[in-house]
């Protein structure tokens, strides 16, 4: 193990604001890279860092306990010298004079200011609400936090039939959860289609099919007009005025950026904090990583701009560019974006940031629930969505990072040997 | 308990207390051994977690199964015979001395 090496007080500190997956890498990733000031790590639940997978599956269905969620061994933090500070809110910050104001914190030297060095917005994002009349009722949940999901898993034992608002990877994830503990669950999404803004209408139908398959009813194109019981929700009604009878709600309609801080102080915002490639805001010495960060992407021919990814590889791989920032190192190379989803045995996993007009490519058959749906730009491979194919997924991140050059036959030829194409070209 | 020795990419030891149903790479972030990412938090989903296990213990552990084995194709470091995915390794008091080597990159 290594010494610690306690960092001198004169130094104003990074002050990071968030302490889930982007906050801890980046205070990881900034000692790793030698920084040497101290670090103040402030979230504002109270539970220490955890992951939050499995807070829609594992921990839900008892099979992940929640003494295995922490994201960090418990005295990672004072080897690293890092001051983590739970149950702390930011409520301000000035930019002129480089101070965060307070809630919850002690002893704090100048009031309910902390004075910083380089700030970092890890914020993350909340649940939207559903804004109908009856969101209030018990039996209404979200899942977002370790207290949203343990909530739920109190509540489940009791639930004979869930209604579950929204049909995206939250939302389906909790449905096929729900499920195996035995709920009659029906799923309202509000598009014609399931997970419409990520997958073509092949897989869309892959999935409702996968779902439908395993007793889960889906109500597409339709929307929640309220929430209805008199203390307890009993039923939801729909736009075309059925009422579906209930016992539990659950909310899966996406999240806002926690951004109203940064707002708030001036830092440029839209649909999240704005920020380049590194994290750097418009307010020197401030940086923004994670789901809060609306942050540049890497210039690829028909791929978007600027994108607020809400994954587990953005906020650490955000994190860790953005490290590079603080102690003045080369950047890391920009990662290729991925994320997964597992939804009753079904392992999905998605790589690339797929575009309108892209060639798709199935190699495999959809029947079997193996199979990967390549994604082709200017003959390149530059996305890919597999379901229960991680080698594939694997590979693909690799063809993707390389933009492998590789004809659509050879793609969906399961035979076809692709490892070739994953190493990379110099003459690229 | 039983007691696993991750041997890190500098060549040293950090031999740790485990507790018996962990996984070697649960085992291994709790104790903050460097090198094991885990990016998928266990879910046999990413080969970040790749390990070497000791030639004296692969006898002992389940093969992998069929997700696994495809996923130790694509490890960043070199797949050999005792190449396993520590998430997947479950620690029982038989596993006492496990000795696991940490590759020398996971991405």
């Amino acid at each position: 193990m290594e010494n610690t090496v306690h960092s001198p007080m004169d130094k104003p500190p990074l002050v990071i604001i968030g302490a889930s997956y982007a906050g801890v890498q980046l205070a990881a990733s900034a000692r790793e890279l030698g920084f040497e000031a101290p670090i103040v790590l402030l979230g504002d639940e109270l539970h220490a860092p955890y992951q939050r997978p499995p807070l829609s599956k594992g921990l839900l269905l008892g099979k992940t306990a929640e003494d295995q969620l922490p994201l960090r061994g418990p005295d990672f933090y004072a080897e690293q010298c890092i001051d983590l500070r739970l149950g702390v809110r930011a409520t301000a910050i000035d930019l002129a004079t480089r101070r965060v104001q307070l809630e919850g914190l002690e002893g704090l030297e100048d009031g309910d200011h902390l004075h910083y060095g380089w700030l970092a917005l890890a914020t993350g994002a909340r649940c939207r609400p559903l804004e109908v009349p009856g969101a209030e009722l018990q039996g209404v949940y979200r899942l977002r936090s370790l207290d949203d999901a343990l909530a739920l898993k109190a509540a489940l034992p009791q639930a004979r039939s869930a209604c579950v608002v929204g049909g995206g990877f939250i939302g389906l994830e909790v449905a096929a959860a729900l499920k195996a503990a035995g709920a009659q669950v029906i799923v309202v999404e509000g598009q014609p289609r399931l997970l419409a803004r990520i997958f073509p209408p092949a897989m869309s139908d892959y999935v409702a099919a996968a779902h439908r398959h395993r007793g889960v009813t889906l109500e597409m194109g339709r929307s929640v007009q309220a929430l209805q019981g008199s203390q307890r929700v009993e039923s939801v009604l729909l736009d075309d005025g059925r009422q579906i009878d209930c016992d539990m709600v659950v909310l899966g309609i996406g999240v806002l950026p926690n951004m109203e801080l940064a707002q708030a102080a001036g830092i440029a915002c839209a649909g999240g904090i704005l920020t380049d490639a590194l994290g750097r805001t418009s307010a020197p010495h401030v940086l923004a990583i994670g789901d809060v960060a609306n942050a540049e992407l890497p210039a690829v021919p028909g791929g978007p701009v600027r994108l607020r990814l809400e994954s587990i590889q953005a906020a650490n791989d955000g994190a860790r560019a953005a490290a590079t920032v603080l102690t003045g190192q080369p950047p890391p190379p920009a990662a290729v974006p991925w994320f997964w989803s597992e939804q009753h045995e079904l392992k999905f996993q998605m790589a690339g940031l797929p575009a309108p007009g892209d060639q798709t490519v199935l190699r495999g058959d959809m029947a079997s629930d193996r199979f990967t749906l390549f994604y082709l730009r200017d003959g390149a491979v530059v996305a890919a969505q597999s379901v229960n194919r991680p080698a594939e997924h694997m590979l693909a991140r690799k063809l993707i990072a390389n933009a492998a050059q590789i004809p659509a036959e050879v793609l969906a030829d399961p035979a076809a040997d692709l490892k070739p194409h994953a190493i990379p070209q110099p003459h690229r | 308990m039983p007691t696993i020795h991750y041997i890190l990419k500098d060549g040293s030891t950090r031999s740790v207390e485990a507790k018996p149903g962990a996984s070697v790479m649960e085992t291994a972030i709790r104790n903050n051994i460097r090198g094991i990412d885990a990016e998928c938090g266990g879910s046999c989903s990413c080969a970040t977690c790749h390990v070497y296990v000791e030639d004296a213990f692969v006898g002992l552990l389940p093969s992998p199964d069929e997700m696994e084995d495809e996923l130790l194709d694509g490890t960043a470091s070199e797949r050999t015979p005792g190449s396993r995915l520590s998430c997947q390794i479950t620690i029982t008091a038989d596993l006492d001395g496990l000795t696991v080597r940490v590759p020398q990159t996971q991405s």
